[in-house]
């Protein structure tokens, strides 16, 4: 195991450098001519994540691989498609991790019963609190 | 030798806490007439002056870069600025740890030299829980992170400092927020000492209260600095990640701002006894939990964390052992401890009330949404939880709480009449209906920030108003806090709403020469040439900007490669005007056609200053209210030993 992890360490350096090696990929840095799409793409990739960095989103990282997802946020907004296809084909390549907002599932029901539960428990509390007291 | 003499001098400070928690344990089980009990003063005080003796010894070693000691070879390097060199004493993990104990032991040191206004016996308890905390901070330094091991052999030369926190701002950070920290340790011994004697008393609330707010000026400024730090230094704009870090930094911030505000209601009104102690114990519990996460290497990634458990282990041992034992001796004691006065709806503890159990609430989101991604990848899947679910979720509970805080300052305690303010809450509708409307009427803003819009113009209103009649020069020091701070508060929530709702982006390649827009700004790239730091080197883009066709000024973004370690950064170009800021980053060349053009990314952030001037507000209000009690405190203290004499 600790040979296969310093293996994949070694490499990671030349991995590293082919990607460096390469110029961004063009609209990586560049904005989309229509207001309106540019907006919709900043939207989306300010709720992806940057795989690369820690917590950082796609729209707020230097990182390379930031910049192909940023290329491919707008080429496939500028191709016709709706912001949700974009995060549904990302999601499907990478997991559910790249989205920064969690949609109810059944790995993430939690994340929405707390706070539902939270909010109940608030109203009770200050209802119980403030119930005709003050004599 | 000097590295010696700290590891000394802190074995000494932990064993004067083992002797300090001694002596607190048989004042509280024999009463405070036993000898033992004598010492536990003396103990906090002089265990204050070897803390401070280790961390001054572990700082000159830094600022020597002594490359003999492992911290310093790992962490320094001859060539950094001097500053850099200091800062870097904390920069790091154990050093971090270090500066956590000293903070601590010189705020024990200060309450056993001058509190006496508790009975003595809580004030040993006190003592005594607040060498409970330090004898595990101690071990963790002594037995799994020493900060004056010695590197053999010494290496030549060290491994530099992350270029990214040679920064002014984030050198002085970590003091700042640790002082936030440990000042809610003390708030904690306080709880844990009272809890112990059942003492819960306004004296108490009095007592606990300037720690409570020394802390929470701490942690305001700690969190608006790293924020503004993260806004300028990493070059993309934005001012909030919602990163575990950062949320590690909020949430005892939440805690002491609801614990600072049932403090109050305890001094004032002896009402929600029980509710201080939980805040007390659940304020430190959260900075537990945030040294946790940043410190276990955790965040990274669960399997890092499993890759060298030892130090996260231990604090995680130690979270449990200091949560747990308070929680169950809360549980053991709330039932004994009476209830306190009771108060109507329609009063300030009613609207005090509803300020808890929101920010309990928002604490609750904000937890659950740090630590859910964590426990996920623990069991195998990964999650990710951003700004899409934290900014509605904590919207839910903080705009009814900000609608609150509009009326809430001015009601009477006890009992009151809304009519009796009815006025004032026609002032305060009429600012959030008028801005409302003018928010509404600049289109295409989205729902959050058009609500954040109104309601920070209703709290402006509402905050000021208690000040409506009085003569502004006989008004209480703590008064003035408590406007300031909601001033504060509504200043801050209008700039992440403008920010949000009107921030313009610009990315472009230049050639020298040419020009572009970014909002009502007109941008010409004049040239862009080389330069050398002290430790880096840079590509310094000179760029002629205008407003609405004004005078052009020159501003310099720059691309910075450092050497050690090697890494690039940008340094943004910031230019700031009363309405808000032009943000310039310069990157690399643009790929293509053999002309050298360069990209830039430009945004014009209309009052985005406003977040921190909101939070400096916010913290000079604490200020002046930790400044108002104290010298209040003081006069006390003097009138009572002269009503003696």
């Amino acid at each position: 195991m600790r040979l296969l992890l310093a293996l994949l360490l070694a490499l990671l350096p030349v991995a590293a450098q082919a990607q460096d090696g390469l110029p961004p990929a063009p609209y990586a840095y560049r904005q989309l001519d229509d207001p309106g799409l540019e907006q919709q793409a900043r939207d989306l990739m300010d709720t992806l994540r940057c795989l690369t960095c820690q917590s950082q989103s796609i729209a707020d990282s230097d990182a390379p691989m930031a910049g192909d997802m940023r290329h491919q946020v707008r080429t496939r907004l500028a191709a016709g498609e709706t912001p949700e296809e974009v995060r549904g084909w990302l999601i499907a390549r990478y997991g559910d991790y790249i989205s920064y907002r969690p949609a109810p599932g059944a790995t993430t029901w939690p994340l929405f019963a707390i706070p539902v539960l939270l909010l109940v428990v608030a109203v009770l509390v200050i209802a119980r609190r403030l119930r005709g007291r003050g004599r | 030798m000097i590295a010696e003499l700290g590891l000394a001098a802190l074995w000494l400070a932990a064993a004067l806490a083992a002797l300090q928690l001694l002596g607190g344990a048989v004042a509280l089980m024999r009463g405070e007439a036993e000898p033992l009990a004598a010492l536990v003063r003396p103990a906090a005080q002089v265990q204050a002056l070897l803390c401070a003796i280790a961390f001054a010894a572990l700082l000159y070693l830094f600022a020597v870069t002594d490359l003999s000691v492992a911290l310093v070879a790992d962490n320094s390097h001859s060539a950094k600025p001097a500053i850099f060199k200091l800062a870097g004493t904390w920069g790091n993990h154990e050093g971090s740890m270090l500066l956590w104990i000293t903070v601590m032991a010189l705020a024990g040191g200060l309450i056993a030299w001058v509190e006496h206004r508790l009975p003595e016996r809580t004030l040993l308890a006190t003592l005594a829980a607040q060498a409970f905390v330090g004898l595990g901070f101690y071990a963790f330094l002594l037995v799994s992170s020493n900060p004056f091991a010695r590197a053999v052999p010494a290496p030549p030369e060290g491994a530099g400092l992350n270029p990214l926190l040679q920064d002014i701002g984030l050198a002085l950070h970590p003091p700042v927020l640790y002082c936030g920290y440990v000042g809610l340790s003390v708030a904690f011994s306080f709880a844990v000492g009272a809890l112990l004697t059942r003492e819960v008393t306004p004296a108490f609330a009095r007592v606990m209260r300037p720690w409570v707010l020394g802390a929470w000026v701490a942690l305001t400024l700690g969190i608006t600095a790293g924020s503004y730090w993260a806004y300028y230094e990493l070059g993309w704009g934005g001012w909030w990640f919602w990163d575990p870090v950062e949320n590690a930094s909020l949430m005892p911030w939440l805690a002491a701002t609801a614990l600072l505000h049932s403090a109050g209601v305890l001094a004032a009104r002896d009402a929600l006894r029980t509710w201080t102690l939980m805040l007390g114990v659940v304020a430190f519990s959260m900075s537990m939990i945030g040294t946790f996460l940043v410190r276990s290497g955790i965040l990274t990634s669960v399997h890092a964390f499993a890759v060298d458990p030892e130090r996260g282990t231990f604090i995680l041992a130690l979270l449990t052992l200091y949560i747990g034992g308070a929680l169950a001796l809360f549980a053991l004691r709330a039932g004994t401890v009476a209830e306190g006065e009771r108060f109507a709806a329609v009063s300030r503890e009613g609207g005090l009330v509803i300020n808890n159990v929101a920010l309990s609430a928002i604490l609750g989101i904000v937890l659950l949404g740090t630590l859910y991604p964590l426990l996920t990848e623990a069991l195998g899947f990964r999650v990710s939880v951003g700004p899409p679910y934290f900014n509605p979720m904590g919207a839910i509970f903080f705009l009814p709480m900000m609608a609150v805080l509009a009326i809430g300052p001015l009601l009477r305690w006890r009992q009151d009449r809304l009519a009796r303010v009815r006025w004032q809450m026609v002032a305060v509708a009429a600012a959030f209906a008028a801005a409302l409307l003018a928010a509404w009427l600049l289109a295409g803003i989205a729902l959050l920030p058009l609500l954040g819009m109104a309601l920070a113009a209703a709290v402006a209103v509402g905050s000021v108003l208690p000040l409506a009649r009085r003569r502004l020069t006989r008004a209480p020091l703590t008064l003035w806090g408590m406007v300031l701070a909601h001033l504060g508060v509504a200043v801050a929530v209008f700039g992440m709403a403008a920010d949000s709702a009107f921030t313009t982006e610009r990315l472009v390649a230049l050639r020298t020469g040419e020009q572009t827009s970014v909002g009502p700004w007109q941008v010409t790239l004049a040239g862009v040439e080389p330069v050398a730091g002290p430790n880096w080197t840079a590509l310094s883009a000179t760029l002629q900007v205008a407003y609405a066709g004004g005078a052009s000024v020159p501003i310099e973004p720059q691309a910075r490669s450092f050497w050690a370690p090697a890494q690039q950064t940008s340094e943004s170009a910031l230019l700031t005007r009363w309405n808000g800021q032009l943000y310039a980053v310069v990157g690399g060349q643009a790929p293509g056609d053999g002309a050298e053009r360069w990209q830039l990314r430009l945004w014009w952030k209309p009052f985005v200053t406003c977040i921190w001037y909101g939070g400096g507000l916010i913290a000079l209000g604490g200020l002046l209210a930790l400044i108002g009690h104290v010298v209040g405190d003081l006069r006390r203290r003097r009138r009572w030993r002269e009503a003696r004499a």
